[in-house]
């Protein structure tokens, strides 16, 4: 975290002049010193970051140049769009991810298995944003099912936070976009799970379960999916970035009114504060995830307990 | 490991192989005889007339016989900016891989062989690195550079920097695997032995580890040109990459996007298929190059 | 009738698309209750094999091609899938090689026993509970209660042993096969072991399959040898006969291998070369590279099992004694 933030405020300080971007190019020499030295512009490199740090603990990253608006509470307001559509994407590749990744890894050269794993290289070949257009082309506009493009109507709940899950028209909204972003996670897990397992089929405590008599669900599911979930996690925890970064694409494409596309807009505008404000809330949301990834793992795995957990 | 007669055996042997091996040999000439073979060149703007913009295939009606896959909305012929479209594809493609490889053996000869400390600070690095997601990286540190610079300067060096930002950003793999077959054939005895005779550690590596490793490294480097291409388009896709006057495959489909709705559809799906065959079939071919020299072997039940 | 009988046994794998190759190439074998008998030979031998194969627990994509497996008159082989898993870890369990890869590292001791219980008893999860400390506490190990919610990671090689053999034993088995129970353990444990199976197999009149390669163990717990060469039974009968007067050359040369045999001072003997891989075998008799006795008939015919030794030159009984 820290680095992000130094490396967060390094950007800012070395990036354009945002007293240009403020004032535009009318003003004149004199107020612009004024104006620089009110603002500590001028002072040293490190009183600055430390101020910026400052600011940054109380949530405060500066306003954007664009919408005159604290930077971190577009970034937040945005945030609702991105975490639903990561949600919808999350649970349509874990659905279909972990039975198809199982039953390719049971019946290993059945014509499904071998449809299921030619059909997930090209899944893997095709790039995400090639899916949204064809998807949008297909679906949005030649068959005209779903919406193709933006949230649709959205309930903003008590504490703040608008969804778009409570309607039919946000959720059909919501289902073109996060098909997009699973379908290139899909592939991947499918694959991941169908070595996994494939791998603890062959072990011996599988094989000595079954000597055991046990039926063969619970060899399956108890024994073996469990000790094949132990690297898909770790693989999972890792994934969050491309999917962060998927999802820029993503909502590039279908208009989605996130994080990610907002960030693009930003880079665009040049809005600087703005761009900082997203690096380091997705910086966030690395170590969130990352804490829950290793929370998970010690759910299932006994060799790793969390520190002050009972021995 | 398989002797080479035995690879080619193998290979022709293999539709997949053969059909995956031909489509890319014939896109790789396709790129590089591009200034002999492309019908326009999309660069001279002498050749460009607005009035040629936004033509269908040439079967269509409306169509011209000059474009046989239509024209973008600036009067470009798209067969001809496909052509040099994937030459810059590629070229950025297998420049990343190499920064990358280069990089990642490196570091990983030195992670593998020194161990302790070095080690153990560049696996971390690698994990930190490898979860923040190259394309993310990417964006971030493009992002940057394009509202650093303006976009002329941008423009002139955007090949250079996808291929150093690629390159850096995904050096962990190579290390990784190369470090674990370090791991793997430094405990072998013919290192000890270099190591008796006092050989120094940096003629063990090279002239001993080195050549050992080299199959998965081979392996990892199809498959990375794969993905460093598929990184690429989508960094031009979002108008982070590639200008759309110097245009890879991705920014092809980015400045087509916005005429699909309009009709001209073909400006986007000709790369894109393009882009989807080319993928495809180095994905293909790094799978099989897996199979073919790092067979599982079948565990022995005795 | 025999307990278990299993006759002219093949276990086939497929070698690229068309053809096979055999593990196990007509085996032959009775065990009677209660008794214990040793499947001795060199890794690769298809020891394992045969011990997968009475379960029905061959890996893909290797199959049992041809033969039978009876117990108690039933054939195993024709079995449906629910009802040899009422026999497997029922009425005869196994017990593996390695202790450390045998258990399951995500699932508590407890889980792993009372799961085997379960699943061939009605019976409640409190009573399952209190058999599973009887039984630890019969392997001899420590504090058996507590070790009940202990993971596996937790415990020693040899104490791991101990459990896996207490679950082949939780359902009262008649047949215990052990393959290699030993072979992963430290020395000084292996012989406690040992001693722990023979004795709990004659307390309980639990016959006991034991495949090992150290013909030492073997002469000292079991009543009934079987000696196998790339997927052959080449000699089999009465433990002290074999071990006192071999016949098969094969034989005497894995005996005359072993340490307690070899004079002090002198080199220990070495047969030569190395057994052939199912792939690649030799027409004829299998060991007829590696042995000094082989004539052009050996080369061309593969000896029958007569006498129990499958050999056409069998050493003689001055022989065989010296």
């Amino acid at each position: 975290m820290f680095v992000i933030s130094l490396i967060g405020f390094s950007i800012q300080d070395n990036l354009g002049d945002p007293l240009r971007e403020l004032l535009g190019q009318s003003v004149s020499e004199e107020v612009r010193n004024e104006m620089r030295e009110e603002m500590g512009l001028n002072d040293p490199f490190v009183v600055q970051y430390i101020r910026f740090l400052g600011d940054a603990v109380q949530g405060d990253l500066g306003d954007s140049y664009f919408f005159k608006r604290p930077a971190l509470g577009v970034i937040m307001d945005k945030f609702s769009a991105t975490f639903e559509l990561v949600l919808g994407a999350v649970f349509i590749f874990l659905s279909l991810s972990i039975p198809a990744g199982i039953y390719c890894a049971i019946h290993r050269d059945s014509l499904v298995t071998r449809i299921i794993m030619s059909a997930s290289i090209i899944g893997i070949s095709v790039p995400v944003f090639l899916t949204a257009i064809g998807m949008v082309w297909l679906f949005g506009v030649e068959l005209g099912w779903l919406p193709a493009f933006g949230r649709g109507e959205t309930v903003e709940m008590p504490w703040g936070w608008d969804t778009g899950l409570l309607t039919w028209d946000g959720i059909s909204h919501l289902i073109l976009p996060s098909i997009t972003l699973s379908s290139i996670m899909l592939p991947l897990f499918i694959r991941l799970i169908r070595a996994e397992m494939m791998e603890t089929m062959s072990t011996d405590y599988v094989r000595f379960a079954k000597a055991k008599g046990l039926s063969t669900a619970r060899v399956r599911y108890v024994h073996a999916f469990r000790n094949t979930l132990l690297p898909v996690v770790t693989v999972g925890g890792l994934m969050i970035g491309t999917l962060i970064a998927y999802t820029i694409l993503t909502e590039t494409v279908f208009q989605w009114p996130g994080m990610g596309f907002l960030f693009l807009e930003a880079v665009n505008r040049v809005d600087t504060p703005l761009i900082i404000a997203y690096i380091i809330v997705v910086g966030l949301i690395f170590v969130v995830v990352n804490t829950l990834v290793d929370f998970l793992y010690t759910l299932i795995n006994p060799m790793v307990k969390l520190p002050g957990g009972k021995s | 490991m398989i002797s080479l007669k035995g690879f080619i055996t193998r290979f022709l042997s293999d539709p997949v192989a053969i059909g995956a091996g031909s489509v890319l040999l014939i896109l790789v000439l396709m790129a590089i005889l591009a200034p002999f073979l492309a019908p326009q060149n999309p660069y001279d703007l002498m050749q460009l007339d607005i009035m040629d913009s936004e033509m269908p295939p040439s079967w269509k009606p409306g169509g011209d016989e000059r474009f046989l896959l239509g024209t973008d909305a600036q009067g470009r012929g798209v067969l001809s900016t496909i052509m040099y479209g994937t030459g810059i594809s590629l070229l950025i493609g297998i420049g990343a891989v190499i920064v990358q490889g280069v990089l990642g053996v490196t570091l990983g000869l030195i992670a593998g062989y020194r161990g302790g400390w070095i080690d153990a600070f560049l696996m971390r690095l690698a994990d930190i690195q490898m979860s923040l997601s190259t394309l993310m990286i990417a964006i971030i540190v493009l992002a940057i550079f394009q509202a650093a610079f303006d976009a002329n300067t941008y423009a002139d060096y955007a090949i250079f920097m996808l291929i150093v930002i690629i390159g850096v950003a995904e050096w962990p793999k190579f290390a990784r695997t190369v470090r674990s077959s370090v791991l793997g054939e430094k405990s072998k005895e013919y290192v000890d032995a270099a190591r008796v005779i006092g050989l120094p550690p940096r003629k063990i590596m090279v002239t001993h580890i080195l050549p050992n490793t080299l199959t998965p490294v081979l392996v990892i480097s199809t498959i990375q040109v794969a993905e460093a291409i598929m990184t690429e388009a989508a960094l031009s896709f979002l108008g982070l990459g590639m200008p759309t006057d110097r245009p890879s495959l991705g920014s092809l489909i980015r400045s087509g996007f916005e005429f699909i709705f309009s009709g001209s559809w073909w400006i986007t799906l000709y790369p894109a298929i393009v882009l989807v065959v080319l993928i495809l079939a180095l994905n293909l071919l790094g799978d099989w190059l897996r199979d073919v020299l790092n067979p599982k072997l079948r565990r022995g039940d005795d | 009738m025999a307990m278990l009988e299993i006759k002219d046994l093949h276990v086939a794998f497929p070698k690229g698309k068309k053809s096979e190759v055999e593990a196990l190439r007509g085996v032959n074998l009775t065990l009677e209750k209660g008794e214990r008998l040793g499947v001795v030979g060199e890794s690769g031998a298809g020891k394992s094999m045969l011990a997968f194969a009475i379960l029905n627990l061959i890996a893909e994509p290797g199959r049992v091609s041809q033969g039978s497996i009876a117990f108690h008159g039933e054939n195993l082989l024709e079995l449906s899938e629910r009802d040899i898993r009422s026999i497997r870890g029922n009425r005869i369990s196994m017990i593996f090689q390695d202790p450390m890869v045998t258990l399951n590292p995500v699932l508590s001791i407890g889980t792993q026993m009372v799961e085997t219980l379960k699943a061939h008893r009605r019976i409640s999860d409190a009573e399952a509970r209190k058999l599973c400390i009887a039984k630890l506490k019969e392997v001899a190990i420590p504090s058996a209660e507590s070790r009940l919610d202990a993971y596996p990671h937790e415990l020693s090689g040899g104490l791991r042993q101990r459990v896996v053999i207490a679950i082949a034993l939780l359902t009262d088995p008649e047949l215990i096969i052990a393959d290699e129970p030993t072979t992963a353990l430290d020395v000084t444990i292996q012989a406690e072991i040992m001693a722990l199976i023979l004795k709990l197999c004659r307390d309980k009149d639990v016959a006991l399959i034991l495949i090992t390669h150290d013909l030492g163990v073997v002469a000292e717990v079991t009543e009934r040898i079987m000696i196998m060469y790339a997927g052959l039974c080449v000699e089999t009968g009465a433990t002290q006969q074999i071990i006192q007067a071999p016949h098969h050359p094969y034989s005497a040369g894995l005996l005359k291998a072993l340490p307690q045999f070899a004079g002090r001072g002198t080199r220990l003997y070495q047969i030569p070369g190395s057994m052939p891989p199912i792939t690649a075998l030799p027409p004829g008799c299998a060991y007829h590279p590696r042995c000094e006795r082989a004539t052009d008939m050996c080369k061309a015919q593969i000896p029958p099992l007569e006498h129990g030794c499958a050999c056409f030159h069998p050493l003689d009984q001055t022989e065989a004694a010296s």
